[in-house]
């Protein structure tokens, strides 16, 4: 199955609630009333894209073919624009597909360190472990830290992770100081000759300060050990999120300068649009997607299938 | 949480009461309302309902021709509100001779095995006597995970190689290890799963007509979207599910699950998630929540906490040395640490009626303003005296002082501070002895009144500044004047004689 089939039946779900409500509703040679705008601003707010973007959607529709008859191509092409265009940026963000690291900030020679944080339950650990296994299929050598040093059992779960992928993992003591994990971490990696170091850290959720405070003294402790380091600090977000989402990136930027967004969970019948209205307010671009529980259940984001796929004809 | 919803309510209805009610500015304000659940990820079904349901009721006639139509529509507000929550039935009926099987169930991250954790350690401080079963198989050290808790709240737990087992042969025997050593509950931890998994979805099916759980619990996270309906939804029409714990309402999230569930499933919410150590899960009470999302405190979940977490043998007897006037340092420190075990000073005060806004605003402050560092400060310093300095405090010199202030990393005048503040209240407290208890509640009243009071400190800093500012020069050369005016006063009177 090729790439885009992959993104397509994961996403089948989504698109069917959208169609669903946009078939029933857009029919050619109907009159784009305030009612039909109504509904179609439903069917764009249950995709968890937020009032605003779906707000500035729904006006643009009002203002281009308010009153007039519809023809539902037309609008489609102006909706999935837009949302392409809001998705894409103004590139500062590569997806290619020939290259699946292409996304990825990575150092011009010597190791590369990726910190990868997000609240409780997101899909940190197992989006590591896929993104371990997309990266060593790159041939990159990857070492591991286990930085969540707080909840139960979370070291031996990746730990049991790093034993199928058949990588390094640098542990720490159950309730040891993750900064110290993140900098062994890094330290072995250098000492190993490791392309790619992944700090793994413990879930938290953005209002904890103090725990926000650990994750920047986290992110500034391997900047000590590796100038320029890390590279990239990606967010995990669990695709089920709502417009919590964004206050999930702007504090975890805050704290840790996120660099983008792993998508995770994007196989159930969530949308995920909120990363719309965190890529519009705060710039942050998704980098990968989550499709599954299997290891090879990672793939390159891509904002025009992104977006093609969820409204694309079965 | 419910701090966007409470705000635009409060909006809303405070933009009604300045002017003259109409159907008009009424709509208005509700629109507003409904942006706010949207934002909020209320289902936009529900949502639209909501706002639509108090609209008609609030532009009717028996409404804006009463006296005070705004109470009223504060009252159909809150009445729609209880009614989109509740009714929740949080009896867990344990019968003689039968283990009561609970069945927890969730999509996956939404927190099921800590909420395993602290559902059995609720219900083992009631009395019962809980076990947890590991029927987690998937993910990597899940069982791991519930063995460590467990042992944490002193639960046993019971589990199976899960590479010679299944999630149903696990619940199985679980229950006969349960029955066997006489536990009355069994909660059953199951691996999460989408809703949409058929093959999952049909394995829970099993293990629910197999053991034929009194009650099966769907875990959903607080923050999710527009979808929380749907999953549990599909959970519902696999499960007939009992009841929703919502998880992480401890973050930032307004609560758009909470206000959406039972109006989409027609399931209840039993039991909220408030944070990460395991004693942080509440019972739901749709009636104070509503009054939480209005403004308007929740004081009933205040006095539990603190039946729950304080010490009552320690309290009155703290209480006894008050009335006699002699309450220390000592006592004083350790009235706050049992304080403490209420929780943080934040979320306590906002579940007192008027101070929610003001707990807000010191959110949005952040590090500055935090009354739980302030606690911490002071038992630094408390802790930084010696037992002596602790029970005679006059002892304190500008010596012990400084030793004090560098013990605990604080001001010298900082202990000052301190050392005023305990006198002044140990001074009423030695008052309030002497008084009955008709005048001590009418004391306990004003300064209740004073403390509670917003504009109370401007109002105290305004009477200062009546007699001028108050300081030193001005002062001197004030009683300068006072003593040329009397000297000359003098020589007048001399001359006259």
């Amino acid at each position: 199955m090729g790439l885009f089939d992959k993104l397509k039946s994961a996403l089948t779900k989504t698109k069917d609630v959208l169609r669903t409500d946009v078939r029933d509703l857009l029919k050619a040679g109907e009159i784009l009333d305030e009612q039909n705008l109504e509904k179609f601003h439903r069917g764009l707010i249950t995709t968890d894209m937020g009032v605003a973007a779906a707000g500035e959607i729904v006006d643009e529709l009002k203002e281009k073919f308010g009153g007039r008859t519809v023809q539902p191509d037309e609008i489609w092409d102006i909706v999935k624009n837009k949302l392409k265009e809001i998705l894409r940026g103004e590139g500062d963000c590569r997806w290619d597909i020939t290259d699946p690291l292409s996304p990825l900030q990575m150092a011009d020679e010597g190791l590369s360190v990726i910190l990868v944080c997000g609240v409780n339950g997101a899909g940190k650990t197992t989006s590591i472990a896929k993104l371990a296994s997309f990266l060593q299929k790159s041939g990159k050598t990857v070492l591991l830290a286990a930085g969540d040093t707080f909840r139960a059992a979370a070291v031996e779960q990746l730990t049991l992770w790093a034993g199928r992928l058949g990588c390094e993992i640098v542990t720490g003591e159950h309730e040891a100081d993750p900064a110290s994990v993140a900098y062994q971490g890094v330290d072995r990696a250098l000492e190993a000759g490791a392309d790619v170091a992944i700090i793994d850290t413990a879930g938290r959720l953005q209002t904890h300060q103090n725990l926000m405070q650990e994750l920047g003294k986290i992110h500034r402790v391997i900047g000590n050990r590796l100038e320029g380091a890390p590279h990239e600090t990606l967010l995990v977000l669990d695709a089920t999120t709502g417009q919590n989402g964004l206050s999930q990136a702007s504090k975890f930027s805050d704290a840790a300068g996120c660099t983008g967004i792993v998508l995770a969970k994007l196989d159930g019948t969530a949308k995920g649009g909120v990363v719309v209205a965190i890529r519009q307010q705060m710039g942050i671009p998704v980098k990968y997607v989550g499709v599954g529980e299997q290891l090879d259940d990672l793939e390159l984001f891509s904002p025009d299938e992104f977006v093609d796929a969820l409204f694309a004809e079965t | 949480m419910f701090e966007g919803i409470t705000n635009s309510l409060g909006d809303a209805l405070g933009g009604l009461r300045g002017g003259r009610l109409t159907e008009g500015n009424i709509r208005e304000g509700m629109s507003k309302v409904r942006q706010a659940l949207l934002e909020a990820d209320v289902n936009y079904d529900i949502a639209t309902e909501f706002t639509d349901r108090i609209t008609e009721q609030a532009t009717g006639d028996k409404v804006l021709k009463s006296l005070k139509p705004e109470e009223q529509i504060v009252g159909i507000v809150y009445q729609e509100l209880v009614q989109l929550m509740g009714p929740v039935d949080h009896e867990i009926t344990l019968r003689r001779g039968e283990v009561t099987v609970l069945m927890m169930c969730g999509l996956q991250g939404s927190g099921k095995t800590t909420t395993c954790g602290k559902l059995a350690k609720m219900l083992r401080d009631e009395g019962a006597k809980p076990m947890l079963v590991a029927a987690d198989l998937q993910r990597p050290a899940a069982i791991e995970q519930l063995k460590v808790i467990g042992q944490q709240i002193d639960v046993p737990v019971y589990s199976e190689d899960p590479a010679s087992s299944s999630p149903l042969q696990v619940c199985v025997n679980g229950r006969k290890a349960a029955n066997q050593q006489g536990r009355d509950i069994l909660i059953l931890d199951t691996a999460g799963r989408l809703h949409i998994d058929d093959e999952l979805m049909r394995e829970l099916e099993q293990i629910d007509n197999k053991l034929m759980p009194h009650q099966v619990l769907l875990v959903c996270d607080a923050m999710t979207g527009q979808d929380a309906v749907k999953s549990a939804k599909a959970f519902n029409e696999a499960l007939e599910i009992d009841g929703v714990i919502l998880t992480k309402l401890d973050g930032d999230t307004r609560g758009g699950a909470a206000l959406s569930v039972k109006g989409v499933t027609g399931v209840p919410i039993k039991y909220i998630g408030v944070g990460e150590q395991l004693d942080r899960l509440e019972r739901f009470h749709p009636e104070r929540m509503a009054q939480r999302i209005l403004g308007q405190g929740d004081l009933a979940t205040l006095m539990e906490t603190a039946a729950r977490a304080l010490d009552s043998e320690e309290m009155e007897l703290q209480q006894q040395k008050m009335m006699e006037g002699k309450f220390t340092l000592d006592d004083f420190l350790k009235a706050m640490q049992q304080m403490k075990k209420m929780g943080p000073m934040k979320s306590l005060m906002k579940m007192i009626p008027g101070m929610g806004q003001i707990a807000g605003a010191m959110d949005e402050m952040g590090d500055e303003m935090d009354p739980d560092k302030d606690v911490r400060r002071v038992e630094a310093m408390i802790q930084s005296m010696t037992l002596d300095e602790r029970q005679n405090p006059e002892r304190i010199d500008r010596s012990r002082r400084n030793r004090i202030a560098q013990g605990s990393g604080t001001d010298p005048a900082d202990i000052n501070d301190l050392l005023k503040q305990f006198k002044g209240m140990s001074g009423m407290m030695q008052k309030m002895a002497g008084m009955s208890v008709k005048d001590r509640m009418r004391e306990i009243q004003k300064v209740g009144s004073e403390a509670m009071d917003p504009a109370g400190p401007m109002r105290r800093e305004k009477q200062r500044s009546k007699r001028g500012p108050a300081d030193k020069n001005s002062v001197r050369d004030k009683r300068k004047q006072e003593r040329q005016r009397a000297k000359q006063a003098r020589k007048k009177n001399k001359r006259r004689k």
